[in-house]
């Protein structure tokens, strides 16, 4: 008989394990699919502009350079993303173009060759397709095109054409005549044309002959890296230290403050329980408005910058360190306090020699992780209250061009990150574990 | 050898003296260090501290003046930005569940001892180091300019981060599941599949449980505050209601009241099935 009752229990507790192992799978993949349908995935490909992405993909490896005739005037200008920084010095251009009176000829590579007409006329040599002419007749373009049988990578309107191949992109309109041509690489990330450095190797400015004659090369390279206009790295400097100085200042800020008044909220260190309650709920409430709370309400107060960003991240660890300290100190071993004591100790030394030794090690290494975790949150704080690399960051992403500067802007997030993690990592086993 | 205990009586209090001198200095250097970085982000910033301090309670204050007369339609403004929150919650939800998944696996992977191609251990350590070290926003706002703005960007963000940060934990997890039983199932010709399924999973999933709780708990912050950039849900209605200014804050008391209540419930809630958790004993 008890056999028996064995083997049904056993039947019963695998029949239950089996309707878990299924169930639980199931329950996920029910709340997947309503996810699905509440997030309108489907409808999501057609509302994506993967355009956007093509856009941004290739700018994040490569840079274009515009060469521009205004329609009106007639002056062609040559510069790099189209930015007044990058522009070439007036009737100079790189070899590819040939500036020559009222002509300019192109050569965007592969035997592509675009011209610049006179009377606001273009031609277009698209090797395999053949020669394409356009020009502006009373505000409207007219070109050789059959605008029935257009290849897809022509766009044609009354206004404007548009011819998008492999060597390049040129546009049309009543107001100017565009030819975009790429190149791999980042241009101008160490020196913008108006640089005397620009175009040189590091081995000509460290070795070579002095190329300004006002300057050291050394510092004169420096300089004009370091204020460099179209990437502003003195700048980014700055801003990734704004960065860590707020997540510093919130994090060790935080830790400073909650410390003691863990103490008060620890059932073995304070005796009166309506205090200890209401410290705690302070704790919970300084938790629950969160961070993004706190930053608009700071924001309100202070203006943006880098003070609001360190409030709004001490505001919010106060409350987690709180919280943490205080049940770390609920678990301190007695017996070293009472061995303390047991010498005639008062109660600081007490603290000092019986309690801090045991909590440092497990505070220290919470706060560490905090700090390396609020560097992060830091870069989004920075990002609403403006200040850091947040700040920059959204700003190149608004502009939707300088996509190239928000890939770096990535990198050096995540760099920064990442040495912050190593750094906490350091700290930690040094400190701790005391090699 | 004349007197060895004055002799390590001195030298213990020449160690205790000098270790009191580092620390002191220590101390001293990092307490100038945050007053001067205080004061670096004071000049730094728009507003002053000191000039600050005193309008800390000016936006409160407001919300509340413009609540006031208008509480009976709190109520309804909160059932109105419900389904916003709810989207914030799933955006979190969904995310720590796509995030916890894949972290399952790419921890496995990366623990010694159970790794499936243990020369590939690094490659997959340095992947999760690098999610876990890309902020959500980064990619969230990325997405949002390629797919538009909603929950999906921000979903996707979040559960990038999440593979890195769960990942790091859970083969931490890992590392002190007992081998025996993947040992065992070894011996009997199973594959790596099933024995991480049948070996290591019931020995590790209550912790990985519990830290993935942890981890939604943080989630759904960062699901509002990226609402806050445009991806979606309550941080976008926030946004929203913060732009109408002075006079019409009371949606967004509302949107705090909401925000609160569901941080400190699910705050609350993942505390207390953890604190269960672990009084049953872990694994």
């Amino acid at each position: 008989m008890a056999d028996a009752a064995l083997y049904a229990d056993a039947d019963r507790r695998f029949a239950r394990k089996r309707v878990i192992a299924i169930a639980i799978p199931a329950a996920i993949l029910a709340y997947l699919v309503y996810v699905f349908l509440a997030f309108d995935i489907s409808g999501l490909a057609s509302r994506a502009r993967w355009d956007n992405g093509a856009i941004l993909l290739s700018d994040t490896w490569s840079h274009k350079v515009h060469v521009t005739r205004d329609n009106r005037a007639g002056s062609v200008s040559v510069a790099i993303e189209g930015e007044k920084k990058g522009t070439y010095p007036e009737g100079t251009a790189p070899d590819w173009v040939a500036l020559d009176g009222e002509t300019t000829v192109i050569e965007l590579g592969d035997g592509h060759i675009v011209r610049f007409l006179p009377d606001n006329a273009l031609s277009y040599e698209v090797p395999g397709f053949g020669l394409i002419r356009a020009r502006i007749d009373g505000g409207e373009v007219v070109t050789n095109l059959d605008p029935d049988r257009l290849p897809d990578w022509i766009s044609l309107s009354g206004t404007r054409l548009q011819i998008t191949t492999d060597a390049g992109r040129v546009s049309l309109t009543r107001n100017r005549t565009e030819a975009f041509n790429y190149f791999p690489g980042w241009e101008l990330f160490f020196f913008t044309l108006t640089s005397p450095y620009h175009g040189h190797t590091l081995t000509d400015i460290l070795f070579g002959p002095r190329i300004d004659p006002e300057r050291g090369n050394i510092a004169g390279a420096w300089h004009d890296f370091w204020n460099n206009q179209m990437w502003a790295h003195g700048q980014v400097a700055w801003a990734i230290f704004e960065t860590i100085l707020m997540a510093f200042l919130g994090t060790f800020g935080a830790a400073l403050i909650s410390l003691p008044l863990a103490f008060v909220a620890a059932k073995n260190f304070t005796p009166l329980g309506p205090l200890r309650f209401a410290l705690r709920r302070v704790f919970d409430f300084l938790r629950g408005v969160d961070g993004l709370i706190w930053t608009i309400l700071l924001s309100r107060a202070f203006g943006p910058g880098p003070l609001t960003g360190s409030l709004a991240i001490l505001l919010t660890d106060t409350g987690s360190f709180g919280k943490m300290f205080s049940e770390a100190l609920e678990n301190v071993d007695n017996k070293q306090i009472e061995g303390v004591a047991s010498t005639g100790a008062r109660v600081a030394h007490r603290y000092r020699f019986g309690v801090i030794p045991q909590v440092t090690p497990v505070l220290l290494s919470q706060v560490l992780y905090f700090f390396e975790s609020n560097t992060r949150s830091a870069t989004i704080i920075g990002a609403i209250t403006g200040g850091g690399i947040g700040l920059l960051l959204t700003q190149a992403m608004i502009t939707q061009k300088d996509w190239e500067e928000v890939t770096y802007y990535i990198v050096l997030v995540v760099l920064m990150v990442m040495a912050m993690d190593s750094l906490s990592g350091w700290l930690r086993r040094k400190l701790i574990k005391g090699d | 050898m004349a007197h060895p205990t004055t002799h390590h009586h001195d030298s213990y209090f020449d160690l205790v003296r000098r270790k009191r001198l580092y620390g002191g200095v220590m101390l001293v250097i990092f307490v100038l260090l945050l007053a001067s970085g205080f004061r670096l982000a004071d000049a730094r910033n728009a507003g002053g501290f000191w000039d600050g301090l005193p309008k800390v309670f000016d936006f409160p204050a407001d919300v509340v003046r413009d609540t006031a007369p208008k509480l009976d339609q709190l109520p309804g403004h909160m059932l109105h930005f419900l389904p916003s929150l709810i989207e914030t919650i799933n955006i979190a939800a969904t995310a720590t569940l796509i995030g916890a998944l894949l972290a399952i696996v790419l921890s496995l992977l990366s623990t010694r001892g159970l790794a499936r191609w243990p020369r590939l251990i690094g490659l997959f350590r340095r992947m999760m180091d690098i999610m876990r070290a890309v902020p959500e926003i980064v990619i969230a706002l990325v997405l949002i300019f390629v797919l538009g703005g909603g929950p999906v960007p921000a979903m996707i963000a979040i559960a990038f981060h999440t593979v890195g940060a769960l990942g790091k934990l859970f083969s931490e997890v890992n590392e002190n599941a007992d081998l025996k039983p993947v040992e065992g199932l070894a011996s009997v010709g199973s594959r790596w599949g099933q024995q991480m399924w049948l070996g290591v999973v019931p020995q590790v999933l209550p912790n990985w449980f519990s830290y993935a709780l942890l981890r939604f708990e943080i989630n759904v912050r960062a699901s509002a505050i990226l609402g806050f950039v445009g991806a979606g849900g309550i941080g976008y209605e926030l946004k929203n209601a913060m732009s109408w200014g002075q006079g019409r804050f009371d949606e967004a008391a509302a949107i705090f009241i909401l925000l609160f209540g569901s941080i400190v419930l699910f705050d609350q809630l993942s505390s207390h099935v953890r604190n269960g958790l672990a009084h049953k004993g872990g694994h």
